[in-house]
């Protein structure tokens, strides 16, 4: 039974990684490439290449992009439902304890040690896209050479409107991604 | 009390729509959406606070499964309840389960294609910025505020997850471990 069999391996993999996307990629792949060979290894580093070019987890990307090899839109359908029912319950019933003990103060005391750490993790990830940006995502070759000049230009004004003016953020992605293929597309015509 | 919305199917439908619009536009990782879903709910339609919403990131970070979909679940809870919940499931879902069933069938034509290309090129460096901007706001409470221990932890955790990749989930345990101590400690100067 092939739902099931998908249902299952996406339930464990929603169930088990901790830690956001980077983190659930082994266990993705153990159970689509080694336990079930539902796709080869050279299609799970293309369906890793896929995700980071289209929005959305890569957790639920890989149930989409297997589940529709293996079994079409309904085997699409139940390795989502697999890889977010875990989230499901779990959030929610820690969501319902937060709303009834919020106002205790041992945790008001252990959430407020939590408020800047989670801000230094949104500002690691940040990082990442960064430096990613900047320098083509070659992390090795820090140089002033490789600098995508035009990428520093995107982030210096992108940041200006989105403090200075706040600007919609989704406008501000969308234009510098509008602007670079405007610049893309006429550079040929220019030189 | 932040003004709390109206109707709730209103709601209901708002929080569809959110989650749908933004997720859409999560492009490299889970913290892009928990900026979006901050800017909308709590800078926008002024329905969370920013330390709940601070909160709520940290229940999703340290539960199990993709950051995005939980923070939409716990959102949505926050919002509307069970209803919520599964509104914002469906919602956050959506997006990536159309665009990558569409995809499978002629990836290597897409994953090549120019314009494509040069659109997430510039859209990565927008994404940097929108964090970027998000990170300023509120990185600069506890440097306001002179709170140290919170400067502390903001920097060691910084340091310890990106320089030495040490897991989110620990990082989560050890900050609240050190605000449990920090609780106790100060109570117990309280009744000496």
């Amino acid at each position: 039974m092939i739902y099931l069999q998908l249902f299952l391996s996406f339930l464990q993999i929603g169930a088990f990684s901790f830690g956001g996307g980077y983190a659930a990629m082994p266990l993705i792949e153990e159970q689509v490439v080694t336990l079930h060979n539902w796709i080869s290894s050279a299609e799970f580093v293309d369906l890793v290449t896929i995700s980071q070019m289209t929005p959305g987890p890569i957790a639920v990307n890989a149930a989409t992009f297997v589940g529709t090899r293996i079994a079409g839109l309904p085997g699409a359908l139940v390795a989502t439902l697999g890889c977010v029912l875990p989230s499901c319950i779990l959030v929610t019933v820690l969501a319902m304890l937060y709303a009834r003990y919020r106002t205790l103060s041992l945790l008001q005391g252990t959430l407020q040690a939590l408020r800047p750490a989670v801000v230094a993790m949104i500002a690691s990830a940040g990082l990442s896209i960064l430096l990613s940006s900047f320098f083509g995502g070659d992390m090795v070759l820090f140089t002033m050479t490789n600098v995508d000049v035009r990428a520093v230009i995107y982030f210096a004004v992108s940041l200006y409107f989105l403090q200075r003016r706040h600007v919609n953020p989704i406008l501000v992605m969308s234009l510098c991604g509008v602007t670079e293929v405007a610049v893309t597309l006429l550079q040929p015509l220019l030189t | 009390m932040p003004d709390m919305p109206q109707k709730k199917s209103r709601v209901l439908v708002k929080l569809f729509l959110s989650t749908l619009y933004l997720s859409a536009f999560t492009f490299g990782g889970g913290y892009v959406i928990v900026t979006l879903l901050k800017n909308k709910f709590v800078d926008q339609l002024h329905w969370i606070e920013e330390d709940e919403m601070l909160d709520l990131v940290a229940i999703a970070q340290s539960s199990p499964g993709a950051i995005a979909v939980n923070g939409a679940i716990i959102v949505g809870y926050k919002l509307c309840g069970i209803p919520g919940v599964l509104v914002s499931v469906v919602g956050a879902v959506l997006p990536p389960l159309i665009l990558l069933s569409l995809i499978s069938v002629g990836y290597q034509a897409f994953c090549e294609n120019v314009i494509v290309k040069a659109l997430l090129r510039g859209m990565q460096a927008g994404v940097a910025a929108v964090i970027t901007s998000v990170v300023m706001d509120m990185g600069a409470k506890p440097f306001n505020e002179r709170d140290f221990l919170s400067i502390f932890i903001m920097a060691a955790c910084f340091v310890l997850n990106y320089f030495f990749n040490v897991n989110v989930v620990l990082l989560i345990l050890a900050a609240a471990l050190i605000g449990i101590v920090r609780t106790k400690w100060a109570e117990r100067g309280k009744k000496a």
